[in-house]
């Protein structure tokens, strides 16, 4: 993959900026490319490149823009959405995409026996949720009909604000229906369909090429419907699992992008000028999971104040190489303009009284508590000056346990720790996505804290809110609530951080750091960040 | 001879089965399985899932349907990667990964060889000490050290050579090769030293020097044969340990190798994955032990003899 500077040939960047080829460090290599099998961010990528939802993300500004659909109309109670499906949408077959590929396609992603992780996506969707767990086996009872072959109504049970969000979530794209039946049942995980030579896709870009563990290569599509403002003819995706090389390929001309990029490297990349590292924050939040079933932390008072004798400032500077912004909410600020409570900030005196009244006077009589994490620098180091923290701050003792990624799952999944290490990256931008994990009984609480007042804020109050600002008014209220209680000690919002080349235009960074390749070109003249791309 | 490896390859089929067994079942026993993920996932989605994958059967069951797929050459569909078999990504890593151990082995037997052969030539000298001691860095020296510092010596400071990669580049496989040969080679200096040492106190060499033979005569003509036959009998249990072992220099060195896939199925908790695998590098083992054994024996014509086979 790695040529180096010295074998007297051109750089993948130099050959790549004359013809229009992106080189993009993607991470890891892919599961698959169906989009209502897979998950995770290398497969989001590519997918986005080779089939696109009925809206797209600006990458600018993260609204949503006409993809597949051309525009759309929202009924006054906001619960009925009409797409107006481009009739220049092409697959690239040439076939034109329709509305009942959209109809076909949502039942796929919804059908019990498909298995998708992502079907939730589509459960604002009216009855959606019943089909998917076998309430109903009809699936017209669904909430989406294809009027006429440009036309695609849907139906949703409450008002939601962020469905035209959803739409640009590859669980939500359109498959083409011929090519999957062709090669087996449309419910199927393990057909050819989206091997190089079967797929048919309707994004800017179609497969060209992929090779297991080494690269896989897009280039432009003749049949996208605005091919003309398609600006790359190649993408060329790596999946450098190690970022310690991919920060080496970069240096030596392999990558125009990388997808991370190694913790103790951040420094001086910070410190270079006309430097080729971005870093912007990102829609995540890394928190610590307390079990609010077992003593000492079923006590709110202890919550709180081993939230509050944490001093996140220190943390960031010290262990996370400012890459990260300290948190004090489960919400990242400014998601979507909406702005978390501050309930608590950093205040020893305040932590060390509220652990007295709980019954551990400078330490005296505490049990002791350990932090579980997956095995990872990263989260030891995080640990560790957690536990000295707490040690000299409030003279208590905690231990730290690190355990291999699945036997931690399993920890969080059946709550078998005092205190665990957790990350939250959003899959849309709304405060809904982070408010909703702490349900009572959710999926995702993995703490114990059932609020019934909290439920009604977040499943009534808002989403039948009239206005933005009423429904941010009940996250607001709901979160205060949650923050109050602590059953998550929140550390740090996350960062995207990643190496550009000085010749990529058109990528921003975003709170989503969501790729839309058809956005993006390569100036060959351009050498600073600093100048405008032509 | 025939009776030698008909007995060997039956032998082999009870250790197979029995490592198919373990395998099975130990990864079972591991706590996570290969649908749990950072998110939640809904309770029917993993029900269809299970069912996918059969793993909604009694265990018994599984394990004998599992059987069965084997008994057809079939390793199943992997967990991680859904739409592509075991097989498959088998055959994937596999050219890569052999393809690495064959030039790791060439490493080994060429620099290990020949720096055990020149120091039993003058034992206890600075000949000897000098290569042995190399050799004694070479196996106390972690691939995941040596990678490294060669990367940062001939790739980043002098620009020799490419610092990644595999193929698509000339140069880009010397690196990984020496880094996966290198302790190897180690070794194989040892046994070849030990080796020459026990042949060349031998009579037969005592009677070809006396013939006024030449010294490099005696040693390539006689000598050496003998000599390396512990370096042969290590060579097949070696390439076997380079496959299965190359996982770190295939990270190191982004090489798309079936030790990548090895490992990250025992993380991904990819039953399908880890059970293809490691049935199939146990096989390999097995396979080369017994073909060390045969190139043994016919460079041994006592043990020849004994098995019955040639003059």
């Amino acid at each position: 993959m790695l040529l180096p500077a010295c074998s007297g040939g051109e750089s993948n960047v130099e050959s790549g900026n004359r013809e229009g080829v992106l080189h993009y460090g993607n991470g890891s290599e892919p599961q698959g490319l169906d989009p209502h099998v897979v998950t995770g961010v290398p497969e989001n990528h590519l997918i986005r490149a080779l089939f696109e939802g009925l809206t797209v993300k600006n990458p600018y500004t993260l609204e949503p823009e006409p993809g597949v659909a051309q525009s759309w109309d929202i009924s006054d109670d906001g619960r009925v959405i009409t797409f107006h499906i481009n009739p220049e949408a092409r697959w690239s077959n040439g076939d034109p995409v329709t509305a009942d590929d959209y109809v076909w396609s949502w039942m796929r992603a919804l059908h019990p026996e498909m298995g998708n992780l992502y079907a939730y996506m589509l459960f604002p969707v009216k009855n959606a949720e019943a089909f998917f767990s076998r309430k109903i086996d009809d699936f017209s009872e669904v909430g989406v009909k294809a009027l006429d072959s440009q036309t695609l109504v849907v139906t949703l049970t409450d008002p939601t604000p962020y469905f035209l969000q959803l739409m640009d979530h590859y669980s939500t794209f359109a498959v083409h229906r011929p090519t999957i039946e062709k090669f087996g049942s449309f419910t199927d995980r393990f057909t050819k369909w989206t091997r190089v030579e079967n797929i048919v896709g309707n994004g800017a870009f179609v497969l060209d090429e992929w090779l297991l563990n080494r690269r896989i290569s897009v280039r432009k599509s003749d049949t996208y419907w605005d091919r003309d403002h398609v600006r790359l003819n190649k993408v060329v995706f790596y999946p450098t699992e190690n970022a310690v090389s991919e920060e080496r390929g970069f240096r030596a001309g392999q990558l125009h992008y990388t997808a991370t990029i190694p913790m103790d490297k951040i420094p001086a990349y910070q410190a270079m000028e006309n430097s080729p590292y971005y870093q912007e924050p990102y829609l995540g939040t890394y928190y610590y999971l307390v079990n609010t079933l077992r003593p000492p932390m079923n006590d709110a008072r202890v919550r709180r104040a081993l939230a509050m004798a944490v001093d996140r400032d220190t943390l960031m500077r010290s262990v996370m190489q400012n890459s990260a912004v300290s948190a004090y909410s489960i919400t990242p600020p400014g998601t979507l303009g909406y702005q978390p409570p501050k309930t608590f900030e950093f205040d020893l005196d305040k932590a060390r009284a509220l652990l007295a009244e709980a019954g551990y006077p400078n330490g005296e009589g505490w049990p002791g508590v350990e932090i579980v994490y997956n095995t990872q620098e990263a989260h030891r180091k995080i640990a560790v000056a957690l536990q000295q923290m707490w040690k000299d701050a409030l003279n208590i003792q905690v231990t730290i346990s690190n355990q291999e990624w699945k036997v931690y799952l399993d920890s969080v999944t059946n709550m078998d720790f005092d205190l665990a290490r957790r990350g939250w990256i959003g899959d849309y931008v709304d405060p809904n996505n982070f408010l909703d994990l702490f349900l009572t009984g959710g999926g995702n609480n993995n703490t114990g804290y059932a609020d019934p007042a909290y439920d009604e804020l977040i499943q009534r109050v808002a989403p039948r809110a009239k206005t933005r600002e009423e429904r941010y008014a009940a996250f607001y209220k709901a979160e205060t609530m949650l923050m109050e209680q602590m059953p998550i000690i929140p550390l740090y919002t996350y960062t995207s951080k990643h190496l550009m080349h000085h010749s990529v235009c058109g990528l921003p960074p975003n709170l989503m750091d969501s790729l839309n390749l058809k956005y993006v070109w390569l100036d060959p003249e351009r050498t600073n960040s600093a100048e405008p791309c032509d | 001879m025939w009776r030698f490896i008909s007995v060997r390859l039956l032998q082999a089929i009870p250790v197979l089965l029995a490592v198919i067994t373990v395998t099975f079942f130990l990864v079972r026993v591991a706590p996570g399985g290969p649908f749990d993920s950072e998110k939640a996932v809904i309770p029917e989605v993993k029900a269809a899932l299970e069912k996918q994958y059969r793993l909604d059967l009694p265990l018994f069951q599984q394990y004998t349907a599992y059987l069965g797929d084997l008994a057809s050459g079939e390793f199943g569909p992997s967990f991680k990667y859904p739409g592509r078999s075991v097989n498959e990504l088998i055959g994937a890593g596999l050219p890569v990964t052999a393809e690495l151990g064959f030039y790791a082995l060439l490493v080994a037997v060429l620099i290990g060889g020949l720096a055990g052969v020149i120091a039993s030539l003058r034992p206890n000298t600075a000949q000897d000490y000098i290569p042995m001691s190399l050799a004694m860095i070479g196996i106390c020296m972690p691939s995941f050290l040596l990678g490294p510092l060669l990367v940062l010596l001939f790739g980043i400071e002098l620009e020799w050579l490419p610092v990644s990669g595999w193929g698509d580049i000339p140069g880009d496989k010397i690196l990984p090769s020496i880094t996966l040969g290198s302790g190897y080679a180690a070794y194989i200096a040892r046994l070849s030293r030990a080796g020459m040492l026990e042949v060349l106190s031998q009579d037969y060499i005592r009677t070809a020097r006396a013939k006024g033979l030449p010294e490099w005569q005696v040693v390539t003509k006689h000598a050496l044969r003998g000599g390396l036959m512990p370096v042969v009998t290590f060579l097949g249990p070696a390439f076997a340990g380079l496959l299965a072992g190359s996982f770190v220099v295939e990270t190191i060195f982004q090489i798309p190798g079936l030790g990548r896939f090895y490992v990250q199925a025992a993380f991904n908790r990819d039953y399908t994955m880890i059970l293809g695998t490691t049935v199939f590098l146990s096989t390999l083992i097995v396979l080369f032990n017994l073909l060390s054994d045969i190139m043994a024996a016919w460079m041994n014509p006592r043990l020849r003899h004994q098995l019955g086979g040639g003059s």
